[in-house]
């Protein structure tokens, strides 16, 4: 289907099944239950889910593909943040002028920068992109406040000039996003018995792009520009000897991850207008890092799951506090159940962040292809319990 | 001529840092040939030494004491820190007073041990991997570290104030015959760090451990096959380069009070510095440190943010792309050390 082979057309069935049905997926526990909290179902989480989810997708194509670790990426989310809102305030409130900008600045972005940061390699590489993002993320705190409003970030106004659309509505209040006339955050419910899912505009629409979005990252995978990327991560020197410039395709895919990141800070501020230079700290392009390690560098699946993973976490973990433990663990005698949840209590709530470094930490160390790595393995060990006698011819790895 | 020697002084502070991270990144890398990530991590643990020594050294307990009563007619409770009590008022006062530069004789032993568990519990496991996977790694471990200090000392900045003796400011600029006034502790601080460059260097220079150390630094797999124990040599080596990171951030915690985060902060910049100083060389990253520390003074004078705004917010990351794209080495990286 669309031109992929059985097992990719299979994989984006998943990922669409996955997004489109998440409103249930993602509300298990009916409503007033104890484990409600743990639902993770409403709109304004589940469009973190797949704009980060986009992010990092995008960060794979150029991390996954041709190995150059860049730990300055938020800058182009800050950057499609930024264009976002500015289209909002000037021209209408409709989302497509504002994405399709974000992702053109970006990606002008991204161009220059990577332009200049490719032509170096490695750890020099890291620290270039770092000091390009360091260096949009100070302006726009100090400098550039014009365009950047600073500290308090980029926000809607009752008196925005602009062209297209009122600059409040009848009732003076700040008109809302739109799709062609379809509000944003215009929300259907509907009720179940105990449960409530909730469709969200917004979130199909976010879904949707992570669709058109992940669907592409597959092409270029399977593509023969894809298989260039994956020799330049191999070995760089021996396609240099060849006779070929390397450097057109890694600029490419600089630019392809950088236009994804303005396509998921664009879709940001379309959910919610505003930006803010934090977006673009150095500590936000270290997170789609660990999305992507965490989930799986290199492979097409990890970095949605990666980026669901730890948003999921993040929301949840840092929901539960002593109360819910002590009610978990009631079923122990006292004594013991003190000691289990003082051992827990550093690693929950505000310690989210522990948690999530041990994780980082751990799948660095013994997973490096991150969960999709764990999933295989965990399939080939059930295989092998299934059938011992079909061995399977073990993997040959290409000699350096 | 005042203002230019006020912005040198300024930037010799803020450099001194810089130089004493980037000196320990250096080391690191230039031993064990691992990029640290965690590096800022150690510089927070140490200013944390020094906030935990003032904090044991003032603990203190609660005596009734009859004679004295508040304005209520309730006898008073008055708190006396048990260095008080042993060492006499003056003597106990004065301890507590010089927390800081006590708390360098614990941060020593302290931070060696740090950096012995982690170089030989983690980054052991990482040499014969990528550097990305080492940048990885050690990115994850300062996450962790600067979440375990911000459970136990909160996220607040803790304000550890330096001796009163040497709190004050002084007139510097009489040495010169003009009037410039400054913080006698950045003065210390900047001291301070030229003895600790200068006693890294001598050790490496005129001692037998540093000959081998310089040697293994040259040609690691050579000095190994004369049945010298370099890998040894090289955890001792993390141990002084964890420890110099520190004592810069336990000196600098009265400049700044120290918060959970402020490792990460410094940590971008002093790689930074390295990088301008080029990788692998001590000399190049105290250089560069000094440098760029006084140039960012510079960029801040108002005169030049008035010809070009802002430029005192990305001086440094300008700097480094001019040096990175025009010398790839830096400024006095060797041959051959990581040039790709």
């Amino acid at each position: 289907m669309f031109g992929l082979d059985n097992k990719d057309t299979r994989m984006l069935l998943v990922v669409a099944v996955l997004t489109l049905c998440a409103p249930f997926i993602l509300n298990p526990f009916p409503t007033d239950s104890a484990m409600a909290q743990f639902n993770a179902g409403y709109p304004d989480l589940m469009q973190r889910f797949v704009i980060f989810g986009i992010f990092a997708v995008g960060f794979n194509i150029l991390f996954g593909l041709t190995g150059y670790l860049s730990f300055g990426h938020a800058a182009f989310l800050g950057v499609g943040s930024y264009s976002a809102v500015w289209m909002f305030k000037l021209l209408s409130m409709n989302v497509v002028p504002a994405i399709l900008l974000s992702v053109v600045i970006s990606g002008l972005f991204a161009l220059v920068i990577g332009f200049v940061s490719l032509r170096r390699s490695g750890i020099y590489f890291s620290i270039l992109t770092l000091a390009f993002a360091q260096m949009s993320f100070n302006l726009a705190y100090s400098v550039l406040t014009p365009i950047t409003n600073g500290e308090t970030g980029l926000q809607l106004t009752l008196d925005d000039p602009r062209i297209l659309g009122v600059s409040a509505t009848a009732d003076g209040s700040i008109p809302v996003t739109s799709l062609f006339g379809l509000e944003m955050r215009s929300t259907f419910e509907m009720v179940v018995g105990p449960w409530a899912f909730q469709f969200n505009a917004g979130y199909y629409l976010c879904a949707l792009i992570l669709l058109a979005a992940f669907y592409l990252s597959i092409r270029i995978f399977r593509s023969p520009f894809g298989m260039m990327l994956r020799a330049v991560k191999s070995n760089q020197q021996r396609m240099n000897y060849t006779g070929l410039n390397t450097k057109p395709y890694t600029l490419a895919a600089f630019v392809i991850s950088g236009m994804y990141a303005g396509l998921a800070g664009g879709l940001m501020a379309s959910m919610d207008p505003l930006a803010g230079a934090e977006r673009m700290q150095w500590t936000a392009s270290g997170e789609v890092v660990l999305m992507t390690i965490l989930g799986g560098a290199g492979t097409l699946i990890g970095p949605v799951l990666g980026a669901g993973f730890i948003k999921y976490f993040e929301n949840i973990f840092s929901k539960i506090n002593d109360n819910v433990l002590h009610s978990w663990f009631s079923f122990m005698p006292d004594g013991i159940e003190d000691f289990v949840v003082f051992i827990i209590h550093p690693f929950i709530g505000k310690g989210w962040h522990l948690t999530l470094g041990i994780l980082f930490m751990l799948v660095v160390v013994f997973l490096p292809g991150g969960l999709v790595e764990g999933g295989q393995r965990i399939a080939k060990w059930a295989k092998k319990r299934k059938g011992k006698d079909s061995a399977t011819p073990g993997k040959t790895t290409p000699a350096e | 001529m005042d203002a230019i020697l006020l912005q040198i002084l300024n930037g010799l502070d803020k450099g001194s840092a810089y130089a004493l991270i980037a000196l320990g990144l250096t080391l690191i890398f230039g031993t064990l040939g691992v990029v640290n990530f965690a590096h800022g991590a150690l510089f927070m643990i140490g200013a944390f030494c020094a906030v935990t020594v003032q904090r044991l050294l003032s603990l203190s307990y609660e005596l009734v004491d009859e004679t004295q009563k508040d304005f209520l007619g309730n006898p008073l409770k008055v708190k006396t820190p048990y260095v008080e009590s042993w060492f006499g008022p003056e003597m106990g006062g004065a301890i507590i007073d010089w927390a800081v530069p006590i708390a360098i004789l614990f941060a020593i032993p302290i931070m060696i041990g740090v950096g012995y568990v982690m170089e030989r519990g983690l980054i052991k496991h990482f040499y014969k991997r990528p550097h990305a996977d080492q940048i990885l790694v050690t990115f994850g471990l300062a996450i962790v570290l600067q979440e375990v200090i911000k459970y136990f000392y909160g996220a607040n900045p803790i304000q550890t104030p330096s001796p009163q003796a040497l709190s004050g400011v002084a007139n510097v600029g009489a040495l010169f015959g003009m009037d410039i006034v400054y913080p006698v502790w950045r003065i210390v601080y900047f001291f301070f760090s030229v003895v600790i460059i200068g006693g890294i260097f001598s050790f490496l220079q005129f001692t037998t451990f540093g000959m081998v150390v310089r040697a293994g630094m040259a040609d690691r797999e050579t000095v190994g096959l004369l049945g010298i124990n370099i890998d040894r040599r090289f955890t001792i080596m993390f141990g002084i380069a964890a420890a110099v990171a520190g004592l810069a951030g336990v000196m600098y915690t009265p400049i700044n009070s120290p918060n959970y985060h402020m490792g990460m902060d410094f940590l971008v910049l002093s790689f930074v510095v390295v990088v301008v100083g080029g990788m692998g060389s001590l000399p190049g990253a105290v250089l560069a440190g000094f440098l760029l520390g006084i140039l960012e003074s510079f960029a801040s004078m108002n005169e030049i943010k008035s010809i070009l705004p802002g430029i005192d917010q990305i001086i440094i990351y300008v700097v480094a792309i001019i040096i990175l794209l025009t010398r790839p080495r830096g400024l006095m990286g060797r041959k051959g050390v990581m040039e790709e």
